[in-house]
C-alpha cells in the first residue's frame, strides 16, 4: 500500500510564504516542495509553528504565497480565491454554520455550486448516511455532541466531492476514546469515497497510525516524505527520530559504508551494524539512533554496559532508564508478561544486546 | 497570468479601498451634520455680532475677550465678567459634584449587583437599564414633581409636623444637583458594573488569605482592579453634566443658569452669535481636557485581569 | 458562633444600592401614578382617572409631535443602522492599515461632544444652507439625528462583529460561495441581532434626544421632548404625567426587546 503509484494530485513547488515585513520578517515556509499522490491519506506532521497549517491554507486558498506554485493535476491554483478551487475543508474548529440544521450545512456547498434541489437532497442523504447521521438531519448545529459536530463538517466538507480534502487538525477537540474511534472512521471515509485526503496533525501516533505517507515539517521545511514505516524506523535526521517516538541518540565513528550498512564503532568500543541512507561519507563524531524497543536487557554482556537507573511500569510495558559506562542515557522497553515483573532492580549491572537491523545513522 | 503574489497585493488594495468605500457614508453624515459644522463655530468665534444676530464677517477678538471680561459701557475699561465667572464656575463645580455623588452611589451598587448570583445579575442589570434609557427630560420631570413645594417630600414633611413650611428646594443650585445626580447615576453604575462583573473573586480570597481586612481588600485589590469602569463611568457623568441644558432649565427655573444656557442665551436674546461660539469653543476645550485625563489614566493603568 | 464569613460582603454596600434602587424608581413611581389623577392640578390627589391620557390623545399638538418624533427617530434609525453596519463591517477583523484609527476616532466623535456645542455647530450652519437653499423641512433634523445615532448604532454591532467567528466565513469560501454571497448567508444572518440591538437603541437615543432638536428645528417642527419641555417651562399640567407614562412604557417595551435580543445566545 504504502508505494502506490499514480498521478499527483497536488504538486507544491518551491513555496515560501513570508510574514511580515523588514525586520519583522518570519517565512512561514521556506521554498518548500512536495508531491501528493491522488487517492492517498497524506499527512502533514510537525509541532505548532512548523508551517504545516500555513501550507494547508495555502493550497485552500485562504493564504497566498509569497514565492512559488501549487498545482492542482497540473493547474496552477495558486491566485484562485477558495471558492473557485475544487477542494474543501475540514477545520479544526469545525467552523458549521449555527444558524442552519445540520441538513442545510451539508448541502451549503452543493447549493453554492448551483446544483439543482433534488441533486442536493439526494447527495445530502447519501452523505448523512455516511456519516450514520440520518437522525439528526434536522437539528441545529448547536444542539448535538462535539463527535457528532465532527461528522457533520466532514460530509459538508465531503459532500461537493471536492478532488482533495483538507482536514485541519480536525480531532484535537475530541476526547481520546472518540478521537480512536474518529481514527478508524476517518480512514473508512477516505478508502469508501476515494478522495484525496491531506491531514494537519501534531500527533505522531496519529499520524503513522493513519496515514499512507507522511511529512515531517519544522521550522518551516519539510524534513522527510515517506511511509509511516520509513518514518519511524530511518529517521533521516535527529529532528525526525526524535519527534516521532522515543528513541535513544549514541554517537558512534562510522567507517565501512556499502549496501545501504554501515559499521558504528560505539563509544564502549564495541561494534554494531547500523543502515545508512545513501551518500553517508565515513565519519568520526556521527549519531546512531536506537529504539528503545528494538534493545534487549541481558545480566550478561552485550554490547554496551551500563546501571539501571530508574523503572518505569506502563501497564503493557516498563521502561528501564539506564546510565551507560560511557555516560550516556540510555531506555530500553520491554513487553510486560503476566506472570513476573521485569527482571531487574534499580542500581544492576547489566549488558545491552542491539538487535541486527536496529541502528540507524543520521544525517544530522 | 498574474503571479500568486501579484494577486494578493492587489487583493489587500482592494480591501483596503472597500472598507474606506464601506464607511464613507457614516464618515460623510458625521462629518456634515456633526463634526464639520464644530469648525464653523471655531471661525464664528472670531467674527463681529450682527444686528439681528448671526455675524458679520469681521475679525474681532472680542467675544473671546468678553468670554471673562466684560467692557464698561461708559468708559470702555475691562473688568472680569462676574456673571460668566459664576457661571463656569457654578457648571464646573456641580459637574465635579455630579460625578463624586454619582460615584459615591454607584460603586456599592456596581459591587453589589455584580456579587449577586449569575441569574438574578441580570434582573439588576435590567433593573438599572430601564432608567437609562429612559428620557431624559421626563426623569428629570420626575425628580421636579418630587422636590417641588407640593411634592412628595415636602407633603410628608409637613405631615410630620418636622417642618411648618416647605423647604424650598426646587430652583436652587441642590435642585439641579439633585436632578443631574438622579439621571446620570445609570451612567457610572453601567461602566463600573461592566468592569466588576469581569472580576475574579478568587482574587479577593487570596487577599484574605493574605491577612488583609474588607477595607483593605476594597481599597488594594478591587478598586485598582474596577479602576477603569471607574474613570469610564466618571467621565460619560461629566461631560454631559458639565453641558447640562434640561436640568438647569427644569429644575434650576432658568434663574441658576449653566454654561448651556448662557450659550443658548447668546443664540436668542443676546443675539452675539460670537460669544456663544467661543464659550462653546471653550466647553469644549474643558471637556477636551477632561478627556485627556481619562487617556492618560486608562493608558497607564497597567492592571490587566480576567 | 460566629457568622460565616463572606469574601462578597462589604458593609453598608448593600444599604447605599438598595437606596439606589428605591431612588431611581420612587420618581418614575409617583410620576405614573399623578398620570391617573382625577384632579385639575398636581398639588392635590382627586382619585383615579383616566382624563389626562384622553386629554392627551386629543391634543392634536401632543400627537403632531409625537407623530414627528417617530418618523424622524425611525428613518434617523434606520440611516444610522445601515451606515453603521457597513463602518463596522469596514473597521473590524482587518489587519491595521492607514486611516483605521481615524475612521474609529471620527466614528465615535459625536460621544465626546457635549450636545450643547453639537446643537449650536448645527444651528450656525443649517441655519446658512437653510438661506442658501431655501429648503427648511425635517431633513436637517433627520441628518442630525442620523449622525448622533450612528456611534450609537455601531457600538452593539461592532462588538457582535468582533466576536463572530471568521473561520465561518472561511468555510462558506471553502465551500464556493462568493463574497457575496458569503455575507448574504453567513455574515448578515449571524450579525442580525447586532444590527437590531443597534437599531433599538438609535430609535431610543432619538427619541429621547432634547438638546439638538431644540437648536436645529425650524418653527412647527416639535418633537415630543421639546414640546414637552416648552410645556413644562410654562407649567406643569398633569397631562404631562400622562405622556411621559406613555412614553415611559414604549422605552420600558424596547429595552425589554433590546434585552432578549442581546441576551439571545446561539
Amino acid at each position: 500500500m504504502p508505494d502506490k503509484p499514480g498521478r499527483n494530485a497536488i504538486e507544491v513547488a518551491n513555496v515560501s510564504k513570508i510574514f511580515g515585513s523588514g525586520e519583522g520578517q518570519v517565512a512561514a515556509l521556506d521554498t518548500v516542495s512536495v508531491s501528493i499522490r491522488e487517492n492517498e491519506f497524506f499527512t502533514l506532521l510537525g509541532p505548532s509553528g512548523c508551517g504545516k497549517t500555513t501550507l494547508l491554507r495555502l493550497i485552500a486558498g485562504f493564504d497566498f504565497p509569497t514565492h512559488g506554485e501549487i498545482l492542482l493535476y497540473g493547474q496552477d491554483i495558486a491566485p484562485l480565491p477558495p471558492f473557485k478551487r475544487p477542494v474543501n475543508t475540514v477545520f479544526q474548529s469545525y467552523a458549521l454554520f449555527p444558524h442552519m440544521t445540520v441538513a442545510d450545512n451539508i448541502g451549503f456547498g452543493l447549493e453554492m455550486l448551483g446544483k439543482p434541489k433534488a441533486e442536493i437532497k439526494a447527495r445530502v442523504a447519501e452523505m448523512l448516511k455516511l456519516v450514520k447521521m440520518e437522525a439528526l438531519a434536522g437539528r441545529r448545529t448547536s444542539q448535538i455532541s462535539g463527535g457528532q459536530q465532527q461528522r457533520v463538517a466532514l460530509a459538508r466538507a465531503l459532500a461537493p466531492q471536492p478532488k482533495v480534502l483538507l482536514l485541519d487538525e480536525p480531532l484535537s477537540a475530541l476526547d481520546f476514546k472518540l478521537r480512536k474511534d474518529m481514527q478508524i472512521e476517518l480512514k473508512r471515509l477516505q478508502h469508501e469515497t476515494g478522495i484525496t485526503f491531506i491531514f494537519v496533525t501534531h500527533d505522531q501516533e496519529e499520524a503513522l497510525t493513519m496515514s499512507d505517507r507522511i511529512a515531517v515539517m519544522s521550522a518551516g521545511k519539510i524534513l522527510q516524505v515517506g511511509s509511516p514505516w520509513d518514518i519511524y524506523d530511518k529517521p533521516a535526521e535527529r529532528f525526525v527520530a526524535d519527534f516521532i517516538g522515543e528513541t535513544n541518540f549514541l554517537t558512534a565513528a562510522i567507517s565501512g559504508i556499502g549496501n545501504g550498512k554501515a559499521r558504528a564503532t560505539l563509544k564502549s568500543g564495541s561494534t554494531i551494524e547500523a543502515t545508512v541512507a545513501e551518500g553517508f561519507q565515513p565519519k568520526d563524531n556521527a549519531t546512531v539512533v536506537v529504539r528503545p524497543e528494538h534493545a534487549k536487557l541481558t545480566k550478561d554482556k552485550g554490547e554496551l554496559s551500563g546501571t539501571v537507573d530508574n523503572i518505569v511500569y506502563f501497564g503493557t510495558d516498563t521502561h528501564i532508564h539506564l546510565r551507560l559506562d560511557s555516560g550516556e542515557a540510555f531506555t530500553v522497553r520491554q513487553q510486560n508478561t503476566r506472570s513476573a515483573g521485569c527482571g531487574f532492580e534499580r542500581g544492576d549491572k547489566v549488558g545491552i544486546v542491539i538487535g541486527n537491523d536496529a541502528a540507524q545513522v543520521l544525517r544530522d | 497570468m498574474a503571479t500568486a503574489e501579484e494577486v494578493a497585493k492587489a487583493a489587500e488594495r482592494r480591501d483596503i479601498r472597500g472598507r474606506w468605500l464601506l464607511s464613507a457614508p457614516a464618515l460623510l453624515v458625521i462629518l456634515l451634520a456633526a463634526t464639520g459644522p464644530l469648525l464653523i463655530v471655531l471661525v464664528y468665534s472670531f467674527l463681529t455680532p450682527g444686528p439681528y444676530g448671526d455675524v458679520k464677517w469681521q475679525f474681532s477678538l472680542d467675544a473671546w475677550t468678553s468670554v471673562f471680561l466684560e467692557r464698561d459701557i461708559f468708559d470702555d475699561t475691562l473688568s472680569i465678567a462676574a456673571a460668566h465667572v459664576t457661571i463656569f464656575w457654578r457648571s464646573i463645580k456641580l459637574a465635579i459634584i455630579t460625578t463624586i455623588a454619582t460615584l459615591a452611589l454607584g460603586f456599592p451598587t456596581a459591587y453589589f449587583m455584580a456579587t449577586r448570583s449569575e441569574k438574578t445579575r441580570d434582573l439588576w442589570l435590567f433593573l438599572i437599564t430601564i432608567p437609562f434609557w429612559t428620557n431624559l427630560l421626563i426623569r428629570t420631570f420626575a425628580v421636579l414633581q418630587i422636590i417641588r413645594n407640593e411634592g412628595i417630600i415636602n407633603t410628608i414633611l409637613l405631615k410630620l409636623g418636622l417642618i411648618t413650611a416647605p423647604i424650598q428646594i426646587l430652583y436652587t443650585d441642590t435642585a439641579i444637583l439633585l436632578g443631574m445626580a438622579y439621571v446620570y447615576l445609570p451612567l457610572m453604575v453601567l461602566p463600573i458594573y461592566a468592569s466588576m462583573e469581569k472580576l475574579d473573586f478568587r482574587l479577593v480570597e487570596a487577599g484574605y488569605d493574605l491577612y488583609a481586612t474588607r477595607f483593605q481588600v476594597l481599597r488594594r485589590i478591587i478598586f485598582p482592579l474596577v479602576r477603569p469602569g471607574v474613570i469610564a463611568g466618571s467621565i460619560l457623568v461629566f461631560i454631559p453634566a458639565l453641558g447640562a441644558y434640561v436640568t438647569p432649565i427644569v429644575l434650576g427655573g432658568g434663574k441658576n443658569l449653566m454654561l448651556s444656557n448662557l450659550i443658548e442665551l447668546q443664540f436668542g436674546q443676546g443675539r452675539n452669535w460670537p460669544l456663544g461660539s467661543a464659550l462653546s469653543i471653550s466647553v469644549m476645550i474643558i471637556v477636551m481636557v477632561a478627556l485627556l485625563a481619562y487617556v492618560r489614566n486608562a493608558g497607564s493603568s497597567g492592571v490587566r485581569h480576567g | 458562633m460566629a457568622k460565616n464569613f463572606s469574601i462578597k460582603h462589604q458593609p453598608g454596600f448593600t444599604a447605599v444600592a438598595a437606596t439606589c434602587f428605591v431612588v431611581l424608581y420612587l420618581p418614575i413611581i409617583v410620576l405614573v401614578l399623578y398620570a391617573f389623577n382625577a384632579a385639575n392640578s398636581t398639588s392635590e390627589w382627586g382619585g383615579l382617572s383616566l382624563k389626562w391620557f384622553r386629554s392627551a390623545w386629543q391634543n392634536t399638538e401632543v400627537i403632531d409631535a409625537t407623530l414627528r418624533s417617530f418618523q424622524i427617530g425611525a428613518i434617523a434609525a434606520i440611516l444610522a443602522s445601515i451606515f453603521a453596519t457597513m463602518a463596522a463591517l469596514a473597521t473590524t477583523r482587518t489587519a491595521p492599515y492607514r486611516g483605521l484609527t481615524f475612521q474609529y476616532a471620527a466614528i465615535n466623535q459625536p460621544l465626546m461632544v457635549p450636545e450643547i456645542v453639537t446643537g449650536v455647530a448645527l444651528l450656525i450652519f443649517f441655519s446658512r444652507i437653510k438661506i442658501f437653499t431655501g429648503y427648511s423641512g425635517l431633513g436637517y433634523l433627520i441628518a442630525a439625528h442620523t449622525a448622533f445615532c450612528i456611534p450609537f448604532a455601531y457600538l452593539p454591532i461592532r462588538a457582535r462583529l468582533e466576536n463572530m467567528d471568521l473561520t465561518l466565513e472561511r468555510a462558506a469560501a471553502d465551500l464556493y460561495a462568493t463574497p457575496w454571497k458569503t455575507f448574504r448567508r453567513i455574515t448578515l444572518p449571524l450579525l442580525w441581532p447586532g444590527i437590531l440591538a443597534g437599531l433599538m437603541l438609535a430609535f431610543v437615543i432619538s427619541l429621547d434626544d432634547v438638546v439638538i432638536t431644540e437648536f436645529v428645528k425650524s418653527g412647527g417642527q416639535d418633537t415630543l421632548p421639546t414640546y414637552m419641555l416648552g410645556q413644562i417651562r410654562r407649567g406643569i399640567t398633569p397631562e404631562i404625567n400622562a405622556i411621559s407614562t406613555a412614553f415611559l412604557l414604549l422605552s420600558v417595551a424596547i429595552v425589554t426587546l433590546f434585552f432578549f435580543i442581546s441576551r439571545k445566545r446561539d
